[in-house]
């Protein structure tokens, strides 16, 4: 490496090039011969992944739940319950109206609440255990 | 009066088309330009591919929103809001809460796993060559669906814009703009259509500002005026602020938006060229902080969009709108030109050329990222892994990438023509059932379910793509419907235009059981590494 990319200096050294993808063939031990398949395995099996693993899972799929479900109740309600969505609420502001915008907020709030989490929760966690994994490659 | 307005040229005549010609020059100049400085930047496949993965958050998030706006959604959602008022919103609101599955499942895991397209990621622990096969179809299939449907638009857009009536207009922008995404493509490479994406946001998002603030001003900010003017002149009344005027009139409509709404909702994260962008930054942590700017702008267009299209029905009237066009494609353009001081004004004349210009740059950068994604795709997954075994040098892979970048290229233009008189609309929403039914579902077991195998990766893959497809050849969209693909015959059996509601659960379904008909051994170690690589980045590239 004689310079340095931006990538290098912000966020450490680029993994070696290994060239095309090489076609690995399906089964257990299908690659014997690649011994970051065991450091893998390692990694994760320790205690640290599998928190960070733990602290992802538990807040993405239930969001994701919640979020599905919150925009197939907008769906629904716009689709099959017309008579609440027509419902006035101030000015030719409507449930309908109210709702739709609900959505938008309810995403912009979504993203932010994700976004907090990854910081407090993963990214430092992810970052230790990243320089933990490559120093193990050399 | 309203009759005279036949089309745009009517009202304006020459001076708005030289102006508007002139600004599509201009446009086109400067990205030829980008391409002309990234080809001297375009060396290894890294950069060809990936732009050397060294752009940051904001302007991957800038160039997503580029990538993914595209004119149906400038044009084509105020006009359906400007016509049919609440359901024009609906539909919009799909395309926005899309990118929380994008944002929480899949964003920063691809990001780490893959390396140059969405195939990397779904063959990554399985038997790479059929998955690889599988996966590179369907990114082409749903990639070319995609441009047919922006091409064929930006044919018909194109000659709306420039008041040509009798169709020559509309085959040389598919040349044209065939030509052009080519040339983007096969010199640009990754890091020129990401900065023809980030130029035409830009402008994009500008264009939105400069046009919502117009019509606020003229309405003195009162948006409740907005709405109690474009109920009243739409003739609906009230209606035309609820559900109800585009999906309502019988249950199977209902359903078949119900239908819609899923593909969309999922189809986003399954989207080849989408997921390809990812790949242009250096971390998981850029990867959600892209995201992040994208939810931001695309968010704040699609609200823009709702004072446009209430706007455009409040100033100019549903009549005037439809006599234009009968889709409402034109009532931005419209708008401008009424807001800038009307047809016979020098700003009325301005504002319609520059929103043209936008809703031009708008097609000429989509395009281009459909190309790439599944030019990448042909090489890198077909060409490379596949036919070469992955014994191919780098060398040979960049000069696949170019050539299929050509003959995609050639393909879509040829198909375009063919289909320019033909209602081909339907294609982008059958190019998010596609991913939402074969894609989504697809890389959602791979990355989180350990038993799923080579087998159900085929079956995923296969029958959410086959299932898609063909329900929409038996739909009403291709015969039988009232405005169909196919006139002469009727062999339509499946009632809904969009097949998402039974090919979605297909996906997930034939990916699960296929998983458990086959004896074959999980790679441990290669779901070790997937894991590990997905979540913390190291050995990424």
């Amino acid at each position: 490496m004689t310079t340095s990319s931006y990538r290098e200096r912000e966020y450490g050294r680029a993994p070696v090039d290994r060239g095309p993808v090489p076609v690995a063939r399906s089964g257990r031990h299908a690659r014997p011969e690649d011994p970051r398949g065991d450091v893998y395995l390692q990694v994760q099996a320790s205690p640290e992944f599998q928190e960070i693993r733990r602290r992802y899972r538990d807040f993405a799929f239930p969001m994701s739940a919640l979020f599905l479900a919150w925009y197939l109740a907008y769906v629904l309600a716009s689709t099959m319950a017309r008579d609440l969505m027509a419902r006035r609420i101030v000015g030719e502001f409507n449930v309908a109206l109210a709702f739709g915008l609900a959505q938008f907020a309810s995403t912009f709030v979504f993203t932010w609440l994700y976004a907090r989490h990854a910081v407090r929760k993963r990214d430092r966690a992810a970052l230790d255990l990243r320089w933990v994994t490559q120093e193990r490659f050399r | 009066m309203i009759a005279a307005r036949g089309s745009l040229a009517a009202a304006t005549g020459n001076d708005h088309r030289m102006l508007t010609v002139g600004l599509f020059l201009g446009f086109v100049a400067i990205t030829l330009g980008i391409t002309i400085w990234a080809s001297r930047h375009n060396r290894t496949a890294n950069d060809f591919y990936a732009g050397g993965r060294e752009f940051s958050a904001a302007q991957n998030g800038l160039a997503i929103s580029g990538d993914y706006m595209s004119a149906a959604s400038f044009l084509g959602i105020a006009g359906l809001i400007s016509l049919v008022g609440y359901d024009g919103f609906l539909y919009s609101i799909g395309f926005l809460v899309a990118w929380l599955v994008v944002l929480m499942l899949v964003a920063e895991l691809v990001r780490n796993c893959g390396r140059y397209t969405m195939a990397d990621v779904l063959a990554f622990r399985m038997s790479q060559r059929p998955v690889r096969t599988a996966a590179g179809a369907s990114t082409i299939v749903v990639s070319i669906f995609y441009l047919l449907a922006q091409m064929v638009g930006a044919g018909s857009l194109v000659a709306l814009l420039l008041g040509d009536g009798n169709g020559s207009a509309q085959t040389l922008t598919i040349i044209v703009v065939g030509m052009l995404m080519i040339v983007y493509v096969t010199f640009g490479g990754m890091k020129g259509t990401t900065w023809i994406q980030i130029v035409k946001a830009a402008l994009l998002m500008a264009g939105a500002v400069l046009l919502t603030v117009l019509v606020l001003v003229r309405f003195h900010g009162n948006v409740n005026e907005i709405l109690r003017s474009a109920a009243a002149t739409s003739g609906k009344g009230d209606a035309f602020l609820q559900p109800g005027l585009q999906y309502g009139s019988s249950l199977t409509s209902r359903i078949d938006f119900i239908s819609l709404a899923l593909a969309l909702v999922l189809g986003t994260a399954g989207l080849p060229h989408i997921l390809v962008r990812f790949y242009t930054v250096p971390t998981a942590r850029a990867a959600r902080r892209s995201v992040m700017w994208a939810i931001g702008l695309i968010g704040s267009f699609y609200l823009m969009t709702i004072v446009l299209g209430f706007g455009a029905a409040a100033v100019l009237g549903s009549d005037r709108i439809r006599a234009s066009n009968k889709a409402g494609n034109t009532a931005l353009p419209l708008l401008a030109e009424e807001v800038g001081g009307g047809g016979d004004s020098i700003g009325g004349v301005v504002l319609l050329a520059v929103i043209a210009a936008v809703a031009f740059a708008t097609i000429l950068a989509v395009v281009a990222g459909l190309t790439l994604a599944s030019s990448a795709s042909a090489a890198h997954d077909l060409y490379a892994a596949v036919i070469h075994k992955g014994r191919a040098s780098e060398k040979e892979e960049l000069a696949a990438a170019r050539l299929s970048a050509i003959v995609i290229g050639a393909v879509a233009i040829a198909l375009s023509l063919t289909a320019q008189k033909l209602n081909v609309a339907f294609l982008v929403a059958l190019a998010f059932a596609v991913a939402a039914s074969a894609n989504l579902p697809t890389i959602l077991f791979t990355l989180f379910w350990r038993r799923f195998n080579t087998r159900g990766t085929m079956w995923a893959i296969n029958g959410g793509l086959v299932s898609s497809v063909l329900l929409v050849v038996f739909s009403p969209v291709v015969s039988g419907g009232p405005n169909p693909l196919i006139t002469a015959v009727d062999f339509h059996w499946f009632p809904l235009a969009n097949p998402g509601i039974v090919s979605i659960p297909i996906g997930f379904l034939s990916g699960w059981i296929g998983t458990l008909r086959s004896k074959e051994d999980v790679d441990d170690s290669k779901f070790a590494e997937m894991e590990v690589r997905s979540l913390t980045g190291a050995g990424a590239y």
